[in-house]
């Protein structure tokens, strides 16, 4: 127990410092790529499931919900497992990006669909009153208006995104995470469990914790914003009732 | 210029325009007046296809009305001015009018801020180009979203009860923009409660009820001879 935080164990850890850095330059890599594609997949499926056509919103709908009500280890043991045994494996970091990529691409059209759903009928409206088509109203009108209300449930899901490279152990992936245990259960590393997963617990909180504070941030700044024109939404809302 | 042809509107059970036939000439002031749940808002709704007609059709300049050709029809015919006022909060007065201008009718910046000033000194609000909606009272942004509406430089502008969410001292400064617009040779179809105005402006007033208009004529013949009883009633009630 005494040995648990002992000057050897640290020491041990810092030896190999370069692997902890390795573990997370590739759980960083892996969490980029995997943001790219959920914001693609996001921005797409959260804009179909707006869309005025019931197929659209039915598939954006069970994208979403296939996706929220499993498991992302099962996703991604899914993906790798049934890929390597049908002999097209693409290796753990590519399988580690779709599997994410996908997951929270299935976060982020919900939160692009509350996005665009909080701007009033009114702003669609008048932009196809004066003869926009969907992209244009999407890009000059909607879209300016609902990054505000966005970004701060984005920047969340880009924080559990990055902690969720650590899923990646599951396959033996090259992540921060799975370096660690190696590290810890290495036969010659082996042994330095406290100092190790404390190392790598505080690389983890020094990517996340400005990332999360950034959003809470943007979402204080968006609350006080809207307690100030709380009065004209109001006014907005009966106005909306009163019309037949 | 604008023609309705046995239009429907169902929304979902609720039959709201029943087999509506109307036709506005161009350069006709035309004022929809009736009760609250009569289908006044659908049926100039349905001009530009804010809402769809379940069955029936909508002629504009003779062009026939469809889901795919509204986009350009609407873009180079119609203009509406909203009860809500529907402004972009997140751009500018001067944004505001300008970017349909600048976007759909490819206009050059320096063009369509000429035509947007060219407006805004007509609604009186010229010393608003650089703020921001918000800042404006309902009464001035209703003013700017006509002037938004007139930048398109459309025939036809439709406005659905621009006055009804103003303070009352704010709808008069509204009403007066407006009828001095109605000197111009723009076609106006008005859904509105105020008995003044239809009467100052309208070339003819259209009463509807339950889906259907049940009495229509110029407005001496409306305001002092109206023959059916239920519009009778609705006017003894709304002209105090």
């Amino acid at each position: 127990m005494e040995g648990l935080f002992s000057l050897e164990a640290w020491e041990k850890v810092w030896t190999f410092r370069s692997t902890f850095l390795l573990g997370l330059l590739n759980s960083g890599r892996m969490a980029l790529f995997a943001l790219l594609l959920s914001l693609v997949l996001g921005i797409i499926f959260g804009l179909m499931a707006t869309s005025s056509k019931k197929i659209l919103r039915g598939i954006s709908r069970v994208y979403v919900e296939l996706i929220q009500n499993t498991p992302l280890v099962l996703q991604l043991c899914f993906l790798y497992y049934a890929l390597a045994f049908s002999g097209n494996s693409m290796g753990i970091i590519a399988t580690g990006t779709i599997s994410l990529g996908v997951y929270h691409g299935a976060y982020m059209s919900e939160v692009v669909r509350a996005g665009i759903g909080s701007i009033p009928k009114g702003q669609f409206e008048a932009a196809d009153s004066q003869g926009f088509n969907y992209i244009g109203k999407m890009y000059y009108v909607i879209l300016p208006q609902s990054i505000k209300i966005i970004l701060p449930p984005m920047a969340n899901q880009v924080v559990n995104l990055i902690k969720n490279t650590s899923c990646l152990y599951i396959i033996g992936g090259a992540d921060l995470i799975s370096v660690t245990y190696s590290f810890v259960t290495g036969a010659t590393t082996g042994g330095a469990y406290a100092p190790a997963y404390l190392v790598s617990g505080l690389l983890f909180f020094i990517v996340c914790f400005p990332l999360s504070t950034l959003a809470s941030t943007w979402e204080n700044s968006l609350k006080k914003r809207e307690s100030r024109t709380v009065e004209t939404q109001n006014t907005l809302a009966e106005g909306m009732v009163a019309k037949q | 210029m604008i023609r309705m042809e046995n239009v429907n509107k169902f929304f979902g059970d609720l039959h709201v325009l029943k087999n509506l036939n109307l036709e506005v000439a161009e350069g006709e002031k035309l004022v929809i007046i009736g009760p609250s749940g009569s289908g006044k808002s659908t049926a100039i709704r349905c001009m530009n296809f804010l809402e769809v007609p379940t069955s029936g059709s909508v002629y504009i300049n003779g062009e026939k009305l469809t889901s795919k050709n509204r986009t350009k029809v609407v873009r180079d015919s119609i203009s509406m001015v909203f009860q809500q006022f529907n402004l972009y909060p997140h751009m500018t007065v001067l944004k505001n009018l300008t970017l349909a201008p600048m976007k759909l009718h490819k206009k050059s910046k320096k063009d369509a801020e000429e035509l947007a000033y060219h407006y805004l000194d007509i609604v009186g609000l010229r010393e608003k180009a650089h703020v921001y909606p918000s800042t404006l009272s309902g009464g001035q942004q209703q003013r700017i979203a006509i002037a938004r509406a007139l930048c398109a430089q459309t025939k036809i502008i439709l406005f659905d009860e621009p006055t009804s969410a103003l303070d009352p001292e704010t709808i008069q400064e509204v009403l007066d923009v407006m009828i001095k617009l109605a000197k111009e040779n723009i076609t106006m179809v008005v859904v509105t409660h105020e008995m003044g105005f239809a009467r100052q402006v309208a070339d003819r007033i259209v009463f509807m009820e339950d889906g259907q208009i049940i009495e229509e004529g110029e407005p001496e013949h409306f305001f002092t001879s109206a023959e059916n009883d239920r519009v009778k009633q609705f006017l003894s009630k709304i002209i105090r």
